[in-house]
């Protein structure tokens, strides 16, 4: 079945075209990779998707239905969630009440203001799902004071609290040291599969790629520049000109930057 | 036709004054990022320096028109040393904090003047009327103006054109444009931000002491004017776009006219319409008329 | 993980305290804890805005109201039961409230504070101008009565004392459990990461509305009260220097827990009487001296002095 599908998706500031004649057909459970340069028009893409953005042209169909230019509510409310380059998550509270909060916004049922939020059965719940990220251990530390690490997992987390059919990673393993990528990724990947949601990850790291996703879209300068299975995509000319190469490149930095 | 130039003139009169008053306000906003409460003190300030050396100058029977540089020269100078007092004792240690602290922060301020003037100038109104019956009055269309306020607008001119000519045309007029439109890049660039910092507390101060030493004259200065005209200044501010100085003389002219409006056919919606227009435009252009949008955050 | 609830329990001995000392407290005393717990109520609503991230300048626009609402009711309209006031207070304020909070929860920052702090001005220059309100100067109120019975003059401030300790701790323990609701929390997350907030599915928009509500219709109750007591209203009640006031007493007392806004509203009280009678002409100097070193050097409010537990959990 189809979640989703964009049809000549476009996106321009003034003169910058950040994107163009965006046409991507997402299936139920696949797992995308998304690769290409900064600025290549990769997170327009999301933001796009995810109703932050307003595109210029073009229309987006999530399950059959016209979602474009909804809120990013709705677009949530729908089945679409996200994670973020810069985990977003409520700074001056607990991992504990993020999550907590997380399930609770993410229900159907309207918020109340009498009954307490945190229960014995919502704080249960919360921690359960903390533990399946490996990181209930600081449940009740403050956000601002986890590692980069724990706060990505803690807003993938939060993202998949809705039980989304679509989830949106925005590099999901940016930031984080080299030898802890693979674990993060690991314990993500592990999650998705629990809830069956079809997952798009952006990713600047081809060996992460590699591993995780079935099929590749690569951008370049707005437009996608090609659209296919990881092995087939990862030795594309195009894929090698304008991406890998500069991707190699940063690659080869990190782990000098690292010994 | 008659009231229609009544209106008018007036509302142009009015829009003047509101202007010099507010467009202190709006440059050191848009330079620092302070929404600056005390600026209401320091019009206080202005007025009650100009209005107790009108006092006593007039007075002393000297040439009359010399009045005229003393005290409005008296003003901007109290206005440009408060201006550096504040900056440098107290709110140069405060800087990048959350906007609306600094809000506080200048409440704060603002509450401490008002009784620091009343200690200095005690609570009896002053009346400085000499200057402005000096100016006589003026007919237009045949109605009769007082040529004081009249003179308010060629001032407003002047302090625009003056503004205007300043930031376009001047070297450092260019670097504070370039603080307010981004103060990281300035500090990366090179420009002492904080030497711009204090030049525009003290240059915005000097505009709302001088706006104070102006009315001075053509009303009876009061406690309670700094806290009456600080709302006014905001109002016009908001309209015109926190940081514009273009801004603020369309802001101070719409405001004007409307006001006068109200106060020829409905007096009691002064105050209304003044923030009427302010709630109008802002729900149609949330950041007022004159200011860029901002940035992606995520 | 959870915290053991025990400010609902100390509210209730609070309370009980407060309505004892109605039989020790000289006349004087308990008219200003009266108004100390009118105008900590005002707070509150301003708290809860607060820790949705907003300040308002203009909570004195439905303090004035509610001030207003009971007088011109009174000496008006002959119309003086309590109950009847209090519900046409809080109805009145609701109806304005929603009104104008579908434009303010568009707003922040500093936006938010300015056009609120307009609101309340526009209120002020309204009844300035209005010769039949009395103009400045307002007017006197008809003593309160309820169901048709009409206290002595000599006790009637002790009933609106009593009264008004009643509505005060019921508000406590409303807000007490509001606080940490669901809907509580969500003002916590706003302030935090509003972008966060609709991406979970929630409307930043309409709860801000809510809560606003909520704050209006605590100012006006606030407002009606002190008009019962002090027998006076006058629109300085919405001049935007009101609503620093409550600006100021938010600071002092934090906003962490629920009964910090009515316990900086006693020590204000109680400061500006004395302060008034040995520096008159100071008193704004010292008021924004302290706001100052407030903002220095205690963020978090006098509350912050206490010793606490590490922070998680307790709200």
């Amino acid at each position: 079945m189809v979640i989703l599908e964009t049809k000549g998706l476009s996106k321009s500031f003034g003169a910058v075209t950040a994107a163009s004649e965006i046409n991507v057909v997402i299936n139920e459970g696949e797992v995308v990779g998304v690769i290409g340069s900064n600025g290549a028009g990769k997170t327009t893409f999301i933001n796009m998707v995810t109703g932050y953005l307003k595109p210029s042209e073009g229309t987006i169909y999530y399950r059959g239905k016209n979602i474009t230019g909804l809120s990013p509510r709705k677009i949530t409310r729908a089945g679409i969630c996200r994670s973020f380059q810069i985990a977003q998550l409520f700074k001056e509270l607990t991992t504990l009440e993020n999550m907590v909060i997380a399930f609770r916004m993410l229900e159907n049922k309207r918020l109340g203001g009498f009954a307490p939020l945190l229960t014995e059965k919502s704080v249960e719940q919360s921690l359960k799902e903390l533990k399946e990220y490996g990181i209930d251990e600081y449940s009740d530390a403050v956000v601002a004071t986890l590692p980069q690490g724990v706060r990505k997992l803690l807003d993938i987390a939060m993202a998949l609290a809705g039980q989304p059919a679509l989830l949106l990673l925005d590099e999901p393993t940016s930031g984080v040291a080299i030898d802890e990528k693979f674990d993060l990724m690991d314990t993500v990947m592990n999650a998705v599969n629990r809830t069956g949601a079809a997952t798009l990850f952006v990713e600047h790291d081809m060996e992460i790629i590699e591993k995780y996703a079935t099929r590749v879209i690569a951008f370049y300068d707005g437009s996608i520049i090609v659209d296919a299975p990881t092995s087939e995509a990862m030795v594309h000319p195009d894929v090698k000109e304008y991406i890998i190469g500069t991707e190699l490149h940063r690659h080869t930095e990190e782990s000098l930057d690292n010994v | 036709m008659d009231t229609l130039l009544v209106i008018l003139i007036d509302g142009l009169i009015y829009s003047s004054w509101l202007f010099i008053v507010a467009v202190g306000l709006t440059l050191i906003y848009g330079v620092m990022k302070i929404l600056n409460l005390a600026h209401g003190s320091l019009y206080a300030i202005g007025a009650y320096t100009a209005a107790s050396l009108v006092g006593w100058y007039f007075g002393t029977g000297h040439f009359p028109w010399s009045g005229f540089v003393l005290f409005i020269g008296a003003a901007i100078l109290a206005g440009m040393l408060t201006g550096f007092i504040i900056e440098r004792a107290l709110l140069q240690f405060m800087y990048g904090r959350d906007e609306v602290v600094m809000i506080l922060v200048t409440y704060g301020v603002l509450l401490i003047l008002e009784d620091v003037t009343k200690l200095i100038w005690g609570v009896d109104a002053y009346f400085a009327y000499q200057p402005y019956s000096m100016l006589g009055r003026i007919k237009l269309s045949g109605i009769s103006f007082a040529g004081y306020d009249l003179s308010l607008i060629l001032v407003a001119i002047l302090v625009g054109f003056a503004l205007w000519y300043a930031l376009n045309q001047t070297r450092r007029g260019k670097l504070l444009r370039a603080v307010i439109h981004d103060r990281e890049v300035s500090l990366a660039m090179g420009i002492n931000v904080s030497k711009v910092f204090v030049v525009t507390f003290v240059i915005g101060s000097a505009l709302g002491a001088l706006a104070g030493g102006l009315t001075a004259p053509a009303l009876s200065v009061a406690p309670g004017i700094g806290i009456e005209v600080i709302i006014l200044a905001f109002a016009v501010v908001v309209i015109g776009g926190l940081g514009s100085v273009g801004g603020a003389a369309v802001g101070a002219l719409l405001v004007g006219i409307f006001r006068a409006l109200a106060v020829h056919t409905y007096p009691q919606l002064e105050l209304f319409v003044i923030y009427g227009v302010m709630a109008m435009v802002l729900s149609i252009r949330p950041q007022g008329l004159f200011v860029t949008a901002t940035a992606r955050k995520i | 993980m959870l915290s053991q609830d025990t400010t609902s329990r100390n509210l209730w001995i609070a309370m009980c305290a407060f309505v004892l000392l109605a039989f020790f407290l000289p006349n004087w005393l308990s008219f200003l804890t009266t108004v100390a717990l009118a105008k900590g109520l005002v707070v509150l609503g301003l708290v809860l805005l607060m820790r949705t991230g907003l300040v308002s300048f203009g909570q004195g626009l439905y303090y004035c109201l509610g001030g207003y609402v009971v007088g011109i009711l009174g000496t008006y309209l002959g119309v003086t039961d309590v109950a009847i006031l209090l519900v046409i207070t809080i109805v009145s304020s609701i109806v304005i409230s929603f009104l104008l909070g579908l434009l303010l929860c568009r707003y922040r920052e500093i936006f938010f504070a300015m056009l609120t702090m307009a609101f309340s001005m526009i209120l002020y220059g309204i009844l300035v101008k209005s010769e039949i309100f009395g103009s400045t100067d307002g007017f006197n109120i008809e003593p309160a009565s309820l169901m048709g019975w009409h206290p002595a003059i000599e006790s009637l401030g002790t009933w609106i004392y009593l009264f008004t300790v009643m509505l005060t701790f019921l508000f406590l323990q409303g807000m007490h459990r509001y606080f940490r609701s669901p809907l509580g929390f969500a003002g916590k997350a706003i302030r935090e990461n509003e972008i966060r907030v609709e991406y979970l599915g929630v409307s930043p928009k309409k709860v801000i509305l809510l809560k606003y509500v909520i704050a209006a219709v605590l100012a006006a109750v606030g407002g009606a009260l002190t008009a019962m007591v002090a027998g006076h209203v006058d629109p300085e009640m919405a001049f935007w220097t009101t609503s620093g006031e409550f600006v100021f007493i938010a600071l002092l007392g934090g906003i962490t827990h629920v009964a910090a806004p009515i316990i900086g509203a006693i020590i204000f009280e109680i400061i500006r009487t004395f302060a008034f009678d040995l520096a008159p002409y100071s008193w704004q100097m010292i008021l924004g001296g302290a706001l100052l070193l407030i903002i220095f050097f205690l963020p978090n409010g006098l509350w912050s002095l206490l010793p606490t537990r590490k922070s998680g959990g307790s709200l």
